[in-house]
């Protein structure tokens, strides 16, 4: 019961973070793609930027989990590239129409633009899909 | 203090709070990826019985769908109870720009009205366009093996290519409909 209220205070700070910074506006996803304004990128870069000092530090110092104490295991990406090519494009097409990234769609239904409902649906019938031909697409 | 958390987050304080939320999710032993979601969605509701990419005991997946709830209520909190304004400054060009393909309320609110208003309910061509954005964004996100949380902050922050080629991927695709095809469908 502890964990579980841990995992909804971290995606409330999500949810808070997404809106605040206006990451969830489609208006702001149309603006990167435009190159008109540094916001978006600015989000992005600052979150890699001490991303890249967290996992550090976690490496380094071997930071164990705070729930049962074992060694936190930061898995790599298996290796390849055209998924994460092809897959990545599919990705970005859709996020350039629906203005809305996983994490943002959530974000929206919260702040009450329903039709985010659709694209929620169709998002996850899209992961069905996914499963469905994952064997005849190349990897 | 109060004033600077109400107005709309300057983009160092997101990203920070960003890098917060990884650090979080690292340290309590799971980690950040929110696409992950839509298929723990398709395993909850049969999806393995058929399909052997869904089976997988999604019980053990529940915290991040937690992690969603608390999202959505996170941005319910915001944008009823936190933000002092849901209007978007943006820059000049990008308004015009919209308004030369259609979207005439850029700067005024949040989203824009022709796709997120209930209005669209009503409207077949935008609830198509909808489901095609959703359909690409679910389709891509796991054949990529992750999206924006996963690849972009998660991947990227563990210095992985794989994470850096679906970032090019994203913004190749991204850069392509939004300056090709986005002009052609409002």
């Amino acid at each position: 019961m502890m964990k579980t209220i841990v995992f909804f205070l971290i995606g409330v700070l999500f949810g808070i973070t997404l809106y605040m910074s206006e990451v969830s506006s489609w208006f702001r996803v149309y603006e990167m793609f435009q190159f008109d304004s540094f916001h978006m990128y600015g989000v992005i870069g600052t979150a890699f930027f001490f991303g890249t000092v967290v996992v550090f530090m976690i490496k380094k110092l071997k930071v164990k989990s705070v729930f049962d104490g074992n060694s936190i295991a930061i898995v790599d990406k298996e290796k390849g590239w055209k998924r994460y090519l092809l897959g990545g494009i599919i990705f970005g097409s859709g996020w350039a129409i629906s203005g809305a990234c996983p994490g943002p769609m959530f974000s929206l239904l919260g702040a009450g633009f329903y039709p985010i409902l659709i694209v929620i649906f169709s998002a996850t019938f899209g992961t069905f899909c996914y499963g469905l031909f994952r064997s005849k697409l190349p990897h | 203090m109060i004033d600077f958390l109400t107005h709309p987050w300057p983009w160092y304080f997101g990203g920070i709070m960003i890098a917060l939320v990884l650090f979080l999710l690292l340290w309590t032993g799971k980690s950040f990826g929110m696409s992950s979601n839509l298929r723990t969605l398709c395993s909850m509701m049969g999806a393995g019985k058929n399909v052997s990419f869904f089976q997988f005991n999604w019980r053990a997946q529940q915290w991040n769908l937690i992690v969603s709830l608390g999202v959505i209520a996170g941005s319910f909190l915001a944008s009823n109870y936190i933000v002092s304004t849901h209007d978007v400054v943006l820059s000049e060009q990008t308004i015009e720009q919209l308004a030369s393909i259609g979207i005439q309320d850029a700067g005024v609110g949040f989203a824009p009205e022709i796709l997120f208003s209930n209005d669209a309910f009503a409207n077949p061509y935008i609830l198509l366009l909808l489901t095609l954005g959703g359909f690409l964004v679910g389709f891509g996100a796991r054949y990529a093996g992750g999206c924006t949380s996963g690849h972009a902050i998660s991947g990227l922050s563990n210095l992985q290519l794989p994470s850096l080629i679906a970032v090019v991927g994203f913004f190749i695709g991204g850069l392509l409909v939004n300056h090709f095809i986005l002009p052609l469908l409002f």
